[in-house]
């Protein structure tokens, strides 16, 4: 027994200094590694079809299989900006369809803030076996996939559907509400898709709070109502912060809800962008409008950053 | 020590009874039969307290006795579950902690982490709606008087432990509420921080005229500071007195335990007579007489508590019919100002003595493993019926 124990340790012990001595000699560290991996990762999948869509946006469009080539007539490699980036400047559709994106995502986060933060204040407040009921409810919903979950308001919506078949049987609406295809179905979807990404930050935000600090507001004179808004308001903030940005960086670029639910007015840009891949067949359009999006979230997310490191420098 | 300076603190209330000693005096605070349960556990059981103007209280007692939840009540962040709260004449039940004439200075401190020092002295100012002038001056007035003005600027992460507890000190003291109650005011500074900070506070308290109730499981603070000492075991009280009346005469063995270190012996009462006490003691190794009487039938079990400064060693024999036994030194410590002597009486009990250390080398007088005499005055044991 003891002799085999101890020939396996001899046989997997070089095999490890094997490693380390080869990482060794590439001037590699143990730690180096781990990060790497996720770096890897990301340039692979992310930096380097970034820099793909960006190629893609500057070439022209030509009718062949891909239908775009990064050369002119004469042969020659040119940075084609402005057929790409010159149309979405020059055509209103597209700066109207940023401006609709931007709007039916800031409103959709003021709403899922003015719902998630009671929800997540009420969560945070449980006893906590209620508490983790509570908190599986709101995850519940991500065990049905999301394409189902945005169909099934299409039944729940539509004309025929159950909200105006209820409606009519008891007599509250005589003829049905036309909720589908409208602005407001859109904001139902969103609102409704993206409500949990909003509460499960401030719930972590709001069930770290020291409630001495509410008793010593109240101690000193402040009542309950004011002590919420200037006590703990202000020290959620970061979880306003997170909540607010997981709701409205997906929401600018959502289409599946507008698409399904939307009407024909809806006009967002993650449709944009689909008509002019699909419909259109414009690639170089198509990718100076993912790459003008892809900046507009990024410098929210950069500041969220920003905000971020100064708060864990303020907690060290 | 400290204790019996406070009284001479003031002469001229000499002449006066103390406020809790005049009947005619009306308590500022007074707790009628309160008990307080948390499902089950009672944590404050049938406590009657009446606490006077001016006075600095001490609750006293150790981890879960219900002395922080009798101070929350008083505090309004708890209601009791029967019982009746009065301060200054008032009902307190049904008012919020918002509305109440006290202030709290919390056990966590509980300081607004996202304001300024500044900020946190002057919330309570701006609830009330005072002018910003007034706000401002009252707030560098405290911050004057806890010596944090150049911190005035500063956020709570950014102080030291004691800092902030200056700041959570000037924050409940700036209302100037009629009452100031106090968790563990002290309980996060080190010793030296620690006197100065009592100090200051009954500075402040004497300055103000403010009435202090301080929640404490410290007895050396509880005896600095207070007027009256509290001391709760179990959610009630068990004796309320002043520093020399809970040290001197505690009233059972709970409170003779609890505060200061004291030799505890059991016994049977023999004589109970006006004049003295004599209790028989097997664990004392000889009879015990006392120089005050006690009602109590005898026969009747009993304590005899001595504290250990209040016994003498002799290495010479006495022979006394009573208050004398034999015994061996088995342990010194030496403190500089006093030694504490661990000694082995012949029937096994182990007691503790400590004796000032008048000369130098005073403690090379009795060594380790000399033979001695333990003896004591009939002045100094008192006896417990419980």
């Amino acid at each position: 027994m003891a002799s085999s124990v101890s020939a396996a340790h001899a046989s997997r012990l070089p095999a490890s200094h094997w490693m380390r001595d080869l990482l060794q000699a590439l001037g590699i560290r143990g730690r180096t590694l781990v990060i790497a991996i996720p770096f890897l990762w990301l340039f692979l999948y992310f930096f380097v079809p970034f820099l793909i869509v960006l190629k893609v946006s500057l070439a022209f469009i030509t009718i062949a299989q891909p239908p775009y080539t990064h050369f002119n007539e004469a042969g020659h490699l040119v940075f084609n900006i402005g057929d790409s980036y010159g149309r979405l400047v020059s055509d209103s559709l597209y700066i109207k369809a940023y401006w609709n994106s931007l709007v039916v995502a800031a409103t959709s986060t003021v709403i899922c803030l003015l719902i998630g933060y009671p929800f997540a204040y009420g969560i945070a407040r449980c006893s906590p076996s209620v508490r983790n009921i509570l908190l599986m409810l709101v995850i519940l919903p991500f065990w049905t996939s999301f394409l189902i979950r945005v169909y099934a308001w299409i039944g729940l919506l539509k004309n025929n559907g159950l909200i105006n078949e209820v409606l009519m049987a008891i007599g509250i609406i005589d003829s049905p509400i036309g909720m589908m295809n409208t602005n407001f179905a859109v904001y139902l979807g969103i609102v409704y898709s993206y409500l949990p990404f909003m509460i499960l930050p401030l719930y972590a935000n709001l069930e770290k709070m020291d409630m001495s600090l509410l008793e010593a507001a109240a101690d000193l004179g402040c009542k309950p109502l004011k002590a919420f808004f200037l006590i703990t308001v202000p020290l959620s903030f970061p979880g306003i912060v997170a909540g607010s940005m997981l709701v409205f960086i997906p929401a600018v670029g959502e289409y599946v809800i507008p698409e399904l639910l939307g009407g024909p007015s809806s006009l967002m840009i993650g449709r944009v962008l689909w008509t002019e891949f699909f419909s259109n067949r414009d690639w170089p359009t198509a990718s100076a409008v993912a790459i003008a999006i892809l900046l507009a979230l990024v410098i929210p997310l950069m500041i969220y950053q920003k905000y971020q490191d100064k708060e864990l420098e303020k907690e060290s | 020590m400290a204790a019996v300076e406070r009284t001479s603190q003031a002469p001229s209330k000499q002449t006066e009874l103390p406020s809790w000693k005049d009947p005619k005096a009306e308590p500022y605070i007074r707790i009628e039969n309160v008990t307080k349960k948390f499902g089950d556990f009672v944590a404050v059981n049938n406590v009657s307290l009446s606490i006077y103007r001016g006075e600095l209280f001490s609750l006293l007692g150790g981890s879960g006795c219900g002395k922080t939840t009798l101070l929350r009540m008083l505090a309004g962040f708890e209601n009791p579950t029967s019982g009746k709260i009065y301060i200054d004449g008032v009902d307190m039940a049904g008012i919020p902690p918002y509305d109440r004439p006290t202030n709290m200075m919390f056990q966590s401190y509980a300081l607004f982490p996202h304001m300024t020092v500044e900020q946190n002295v002057a919330f309570g100012l701006k609830q009330d709606k005072f002018p910003d002038s007034e706000v401002k001056q009252r707030v560098a007035q405290m911050l004057d008087l806890v010596q944090l003005t150049p911190f005035a600027k500063r956020k709570p992460h950014q102080l030291s432990g004691g800092q902030r507890q200056r700041v959570a000190l000037a924050r409940s003291l700036v209302k100037q509420p009629k009452l100031l109650l106090l968790d563990e005011p002290l309980g996060a500074l080190d010793k030296k921080l620690r006197e100065a900070t009592q100090f200051e506070l009954m500075n402040i308290q004497d300055r103000l005229g403010i009435t202090f109730i301080v929640v404490t499981h410290d007895q050396e603070e509880a005896m600095t500071l207070s007027t009256r000492i509290g001391v709760m075991n179990a959610g009630q009280i068990v004796q309320i007195g002043t520093p020399q009346e809970i040290y001197e005469y505690p009233q059972n063995k709970f409170v003779a335990d609890f505060i200061g270190s004291v030799n505890l012996f059991e016994g049977q009462i023999v004589e109970d007579e006006a004049d003295h006490v004599l209790i028989k003691s097997a664990e004392a190794g000889c009879d015990i007489y006392i120089d005050h009487g006690i009602s109590s039938a005898p026969g009747a079990k009993a304590w005899v508590a001595i504290r250990p400064e209040k016994i003498q060693l002799t290495k010479q024999e006495v022979n006394a019919p009573h208050n004398c036994v034999r015994g061996t030194v088995k342990g010194i410590a030496y403190m500089g100002n006093l030694s504490i002597y661990l000694v082995q009486l012949d029937n096994g009990k182990q007691i503790k003595v400590t004796m000032q250390n008048q000369m130098r080398a005073a403690e090379l007088m009795i060594d380790w493993d000399d033979r001695v005499s333990v003896t004591w005055h009939p002045n100094s044991p008192v006896a417990l019926l419980s």
